[in-house]
């Protein structure tokens, strides 16, 4: 598991690692069950502070991502199955936009668009 | 949660001097204790020790009056000072033979390894280590008795780079421990921007702000942008104000109220602690 922090966007850091680690378990990286590290020793390895690690697991928990077990650690949540789905397919349309907005600042058409669309589906 | 040291309203003053501050620490955190030389940290720390009597006020470590139960916190606190307070002719070896009779906790054990861990010979004289090594030598004192509160004065000035991020290293091993907590002063704020929980900031004898690293840095702000700005800013909103022949520089205590106001007529930079510091410390406010 990777988690990889910048000081110097303007991102805050909890907001870095709570988007890192949604990343890892809605790719399948992290699964249901999966054991995260303890919120002083991710502090620790990161060399950031304990309550930077806090906040970003307690968003987590809140979110539903990950359950903290009384004595036993963190773990991540079992995940609904559609509503992960959709999360995907939310990441596919954000990306989808972004391309759609490249395309329109250098006036390529919708046609062109969906002809290069085709070509990279069919490639990668 | 529990606070592991609260600072009460403390007031001192002599000659022309003047401390009143309050603030708390909880367990399980690092507090970085900031500001200029002179502002009032040492006095500060030096009360909490009892090695300066206060006016008024309370101090509570561990829950108790640092006052009255002050052997028994004494035995629970690990203190670092800003210089060596060592005798120069006793080696290592000696001089925690002195030291460790202090303490009903002391740990022979954990002594040895963090002799290891530091890469100090027990051997040599207090005199022959460089700064470095004998600001490890007051660390591993410190740290060998099992203390719940380490209280550190300006233990990285005069340090180089290399030796400050072990020392941070160190101080987040210890926080592995939640019950553990961290009382740090220094002016090389540096060390504190990504590994301080709370920052307390201290400027002539006053608390200027003692809150957490994450909110100083995310919602403060250095913003800097055409003169003829300043003309149109809410009152109060601009910290420290610079002006120079091209523009303005000035902090914000919010950011996201300066865009509201300057719209994309400005640029916000992220702040250090040092900006903050810097900012206030001497600028006026407009």
């Amino acid at each position: 598991m990777d988690i990889i922090i910048s000081n110097s966007v303007d991102e805050p850091i909890y907001e870095q690692i709570v988007k890192q680690i949604k990343n890892l378990i809605i790719n399948g990286e992290l699964e249901e069950g999966d054991a995260l590290p303890s919120i002083r020793n991710l502090a620790k390895e990161l060399q950031i502070s304990v309550i930077t690690t806090k906040r970003a697991y307690e968003e987590l928990e809140r979110d539903g991502f990950i359950n903290k077990v009384a004595g036993k650690g963190t773990f991540v949540a079992p995940q609904n199955q559609a509503l992960l789905k959709e999360r995907r397919l939310k990441v596919v349309e954000e990306k989808l936009a972004e391309a759609v907005n490249a395309a329109r600042i250098i006036n390529l058409s919708l046609g062109e668009l969906q002809e290069m669309l085709k070509i990279l589906y069919e490639e990668v | 949660m529990s606070a592991i040291l609260e600072v009460d309203n403390l007031r001192k003053e002599y000659r022309d001097f003047n401390l009143n501050v309050s603030f708390s620490l909880e367990r399980g955190y690092l507090m970085g204790f900031i500001g200029p030389n002179g502002a009032g940290k040492s006095t500060t720390i030096k009360l909490i020790m009892n090695l300066l009597k206060k006016d008024s006020g309370a101090i509570k470590v561990f829950g108790l009056d640092n006052v009255k139960n002050e052997i028994e916190i004494k035995q629970r606190i690990g203190f670092v000072y800003d210089q060596n307070y060592y005798y120069d002719e006793l080696t290592v070896e000696e001089m925690k033979g002195i030291i460790s009779r202090f303490y009903a906790d002391w740990d022979d054990e954990l002594y040895r390894s963090y002799l290891k861990i530091f890469d100090l010979d027990p051997r040599k004289k207090i005199k022959e280590l460089s700064k470095g090594m004998q600001m490890k030598f007051s660390l591993i004192m410190a740290l060998s008795h099992h203390a719940e509160l380490i209280i550190m004065d300006e233990p990285t000035s005069g340090l180089d780079p290399i030796v400050r991020r072990e020392l941070l290293q160190i101080l987040s091993e210890i926080l592995q421990n939640e019950n553990k907590g961290i009382l740090l002063s220094t002016h090389i704020t540096s060390d504190l921007d990504k590994i301080a929980d709370y920052i307390t900031f201290i400027n002539q004898g006053r608390i200027v702000e003692t809150t957490t690293r994450d909110f100083l840095l995310e919602n403060y702000g250095v913003v800097r942008g055409k003169k003829e700005l300043l003309m149109q800013t809410d009152k109060g909103l601009l910290i420290g104000v610079k002006e120079n022949e091209f523009g303005f520089e000035a902090l914000v205590k919010d950011k996201a109220r300066a865009r509201e106001i300057f719209g994309d007529k400005i640029i916000i930079d992220k702040p250090t602690l040092e900006d903050i510091m810097y900012y206030q410390i001497d600028g006026k406010v407009v």
